[in-house]
């Protein structure tokens, strides 16, 4: 098709054009409707959460529906929201362009992981208004998930289908790094978004169909009535608490790598500096997707495996931790004699280095052997994890959309509202999450309805709860305040320059405000690396700089 | 009994807690030095590399070994330093005393049956102070796990297994154990207590409880209504619970939820234990479980015996 002078928004138009798209852009946002969609539902099973754990007694809901409530937070915000958004909407959107690709290796399998993303995502949300209501937790422990009804096996077997959209795109992503890029597209001249992305798509590959199989046990169990995790059958519950964190351990950095290769492009953009230690951090995101595998047992310290196991378990645990602290010290070391520009994406990237360092230091905390016995399976560990998967992962994302927005839309958004949306944020998560590390520390056990029967003896329950509930509306007015400023941006935003950050990687500097259908109108030919600011002439003007080397911009 | 004043964690009692918090607060405070010394370079770098025009171009930073080879070697260090710590103190929480005391726990939903090697029942934990005391642990159904905060001790409950725990606490007084493995509808309600006694109660306790070989029925319904866990749901002074109170049970007329009617006669209290679901008293639910139909019938006997003196 020909479109001189049209841009991939304007190109086609038409419900057809977008839900019979393959164009990796397109898609990206079909994946941005939806997991919004996913998380604003997500969002408010939390608040409903936090509204019944307000006050002890019954507040506003029974046990049954708390039950259902928490569970359907956990399955939302890990397989529909945080697991496909940022590889389903920035990775779609953004890395192609990154590596100066017209596209993805493969386009229409893209839009085929977008269906049965949806296919499973549907599943997993009419399982509970149709078959029935699931209170397992996310975790569907065996022997309560066996005990259930049906809509437990109806709900994995969602989490099974949406997990095969995980696979397709990460299949997808490695072909593409591998295959497509542009030439003088040198493997470290990739910059550490793509880096990170692709060491996801590692791990989706190899560790989803994991839940896979782990699901198709449950159901031969259940169908055959043949022992495999259930001790009625000569089964062993702990085999299944194995096999689940064989998989939901790597699906942590499924989580968090792509977050981290957000914040390294922030940090460099935003610093006008190279990004301290790029070998280390790319090949460490790599390093991290296969030590990842073998960390599974420190979820399982009082589960009953043996003391050996949880030996290595916590000693691997902290082998991989140690290059993840490395990479804080490496992106704040990045501001080093740099040029920083506080935009909000960055204070996004800095939001993320003061909540991941704390999830990382209390990760530190909750490996620890003997102190785990005591943390493990209190609000300690829903505070450590929030950290990490809220306050890294999705802080990270919100960051990268920030940041990437002008690409996406053409449009800017409000700076001021965007700074105080992010300090809302920044200040009702706290609020949220580190009052659960204090009542945590104190024996507040998570997943319980109520803490009324706890307050005889600590009667602090009460007050961290109250706090962390006013925390969360705090948080979620935040979260609107971005949705608000978005929608108004795409209404009455001021147009956006192509190149509003002054950065030097391909989306910015090779494609106009809004990229047309095929991303770039000649193949760029890379000459410097993705954060080599003191050669882009280009981009900031020849001004002081002592080389002269300027890249082909067209 | 002076209590501690615990500044972070929670009080304190058992003889390993001093061991597992020493750990806790020396990671807490190595923590909240890396944290305040990365985000004061952090706040610093923002601020004295600010962007003063739209045209700076920082020339680009070499790296520096010194630099980098510190920031791999003391994380790397200090690791080390708490994993070998937290190991030695977690094989030490492990491996129970030779003399330690025996108590077998049962768990199901949602209550804890504690039996004493002399045969002796409760729903709470007696156990005397001074003296290491081992936890033999199963589950009649699905997973739970006894914590107990002010000891440090947790650990899961797994059906089809055996798993255990030990502690030896160092105060009389009375603590709250609780379930931390999620194990359903009334799991926030799986509560219990540790009452440490003196050894000399703790004697006196566990002789009391044996019951005498002429005990009447009643008398043996009253320890299994304790034993067996009734008193979780259902109260003795008109309390409303999870199940209708004993109070004025025997003789009144119950009410269904379908509407029905029947006199609570001793068979109607008979099948109320052994069939629970099939007739639910209206403003209940159908919470309780089917395995008391595996009652010795000279138990059920005596339930009802006690039942109907109340």
């Amino acid at each position: 098709m020909s479109t001189a002078g049209q841009n991939y928004l304007s190109a086609s138009t038409g419900v057809r054009s977008w839900l019979l798209t393959t164009d990796h852009k397109r898609i990206g946002i079909l994946y941005a409707i939806a997991v919004a969609t996913f998380f604003l539902l997500g969002g408010i099973f939390a608040l409903l959460v936090r509204t019944e754990l307000a006050a002890p007694g019954e507040t506003i809901m029974g046990q049954d529906a708390y039950n259902q409530a928490f569970t359907l937070h956990g399955v939302v915000m890990v397989f529909l929201v945080i697991i496909p958004a940022i590889p389903g909407i920035l990775g779609n959107f953004v890395l192609p362009i990154q590596i100066g690709a017209k596209d993805v290796a493969f386009p229409r399998l893209n839009l085929f992981s977008w269906y049965i993303f949806m296919l499973g995502a549907l599943m997993a949300l009419s399982g509970w208004l149709v078959i029935g209501q699931v209170d397992t937790g996310w975790t569907f422990y065996t022997p309560y998930s066996a005990e259930g009804t049906s809509s437990v096996l109806w709900l994995t077997s969602a989490v099974f289908i949406a997990g095969f959209a995980s696979i397709f795109t990460g299949l997808n992503f490695i072909v593409t790094v591998h295959k497509m890029r542009a030439p003088g597209m040198a493997w470290n001249r990739l910059p550490l978004f793509v880096w990170a992305i692709y060491a996801t798509a590692i791990v989706q590959v190899l560790a989803t169909p994991v839940i896979g199989i782990t699901m198709v046990l449950l159901f031969l169990e259940r169908l055959l009535q043949i022992g495999i995790f259930d001790p009625a059958l000569g089964g062993d519950p702990v085999l299944f608490q194995h096999f689940f964190w064989f998989y939901s351990h790597p699906a942590v950095y499924i989580m968090i790598l792509p977050a981290m290769g957000i914040i390294s492009d922030l940090m460099g953009t935003f610093s006008r500096q190279q990004v301290s230690g790029y070998t280390f951090i790319a090949l460490s995101s790599v390093a991290i997707a296969f030590l990842g595998f073998l960390v599974w047992g420190h979820h399982m310290f009082v589960a009953g495996q043996s003391a050996l196991s949880s030996i290595i378990f916590s000693m691997l645990t902290f082998l991989i931790g140690i290059p993840t602290g490395i990479k804080v010290f490496n992106w704040v070391a990045t501001m080093y004699k740099g040029s920083v520009s506080l935009k909000t994406p960055m204070l996004y990237a800095l939001m993320f280095l003061f909540l991941f360092t704390i999830g990382g230091l209390t990760g530190i905390m909750v490996g620890v052997l003997a102190v785990d016995v005591h943390l493990h399976d209190t609000y300690f560990i829903v505070a450590h994890f929030h950290y990490v998967m809220m306050g890294g992962a999705l802080i990270g994302l919100i960051g990268g959309l920030h940041y990437w927005w002008p690409k996406i839309t053409g449009r800017m958004y409000s700076e001021t509202a965007g700074r105080i949306a992010a300090v809302l944020v920044f200040v009702g998560f706290n609020l949220t999450f580190f009052t659960q590390f204090v009542m945590g520390s104190r024996g507040m056990p998570r997943r319980y309805h109520d803490y009324a029967g706890l307050l005889d003896q600590y009667p602090e329950f009460a007050a961290y709860n109250l706090a962390s509930s006013v925390g969360s509306f705090v948080l979620a007015a935040g979260l609107f305040m971005i949705l608000a400023y978005a929608v108004h941006s795409l209404v009455r935003g001021k147009k956006a320059p192509a190149n509003p950050w002054g950065a030097v990687t391909l989306e910015w500097t090779h494609t106009g405000p809004i990229p047309d259908p095929h991303n770039f109108e000649k193949v760029p030919l890379v000459t410097r690396g993705p954060y080599d600011f003191h050669l882009a002439d280009d981009v900031l003007g020849a001004a002081a700089s002592a080389s002269s080397e300027s890249q082909d911009n067209t | 009994m002076e209590q501690r004043q615990a500044f972070w964690l929670p009080d304190a009692a058992s003889t390993y807690a001093g061991d597992v918090d020493a750990l806790f607060y020396f990671i807490l405070i190595v923590s909240v030095i890396l944290f305040a010394g990365v985000m004061a370079t952090m706040v610093l770098f923002a601020w004295r590399y600010r962007r003063r025009s739209a045209a700076d171009r920082p020339k680009p930073v070499k790296e520096n070994k010194i630099v980098e080879t510190s920031w791999i070697l003391v994380p790397t260090i200090l690791v080390a330093i708490v994993f070998v710590w937290g190991f030695r103190v977690f094989i030490h929480m492990n491996v129970a005393p030779p003399n330690a005391m025996e108590i077998t726990v049962r768990a199901q939903k949602w209550s804890w049956l504690f039996e004493y090697p002399n045969g002796v029942r409760a729903s709470a934990l007696h156990v005397p102070v001074g003296r290491p005391v081992k936890l033999t642990m199963s589950s009649a159904d699905v997973l739970h796990s006894l914590y107990v905060p002010a000891f440090r001790t947790k650990m899961d409950v797994v059906p089809g297994r055996y798993t255990y725990a030990w502690f030896e606490a160092t105060r009389q007084d009375t603590f709250l154990l609780m379930c931390t493995e999620y194990c359903g509808q009334q799991h926030s309600m799986m509560l219990s207590s540790v009452i440490v006694q003196s050894q000399d109660d703790f004697e006196a306790w566990l002789q009391e409880g044996l019951l005498a070989a002429d005990a009447s029925p009643a008398e043996r319904g009253e320890m299994l209504y304790t034993q067996q866990g009734c008193l979780a749901c259902h109260s003795l002074d008109g309390a409303p619970g999870t199940g209708p109170s004993f109070a004025g049970l025997a003789g009144s007329e119950r009410v269904f939820a379908d509407g029905t009617r029947r006199i609570a006669d001793d068979n109607y209290l008979r099948e109320a234990i052994t069939q629970p679901a099939t007739e639910i008293v209206e403003g209940y639910m159908a919470l309780m479980p089917g395995t008391y139909a595996l009652l010795e019938p000279d138990e059920i006997d005596a339930l009802v015996a006690f039942i109907k003196e109340h």
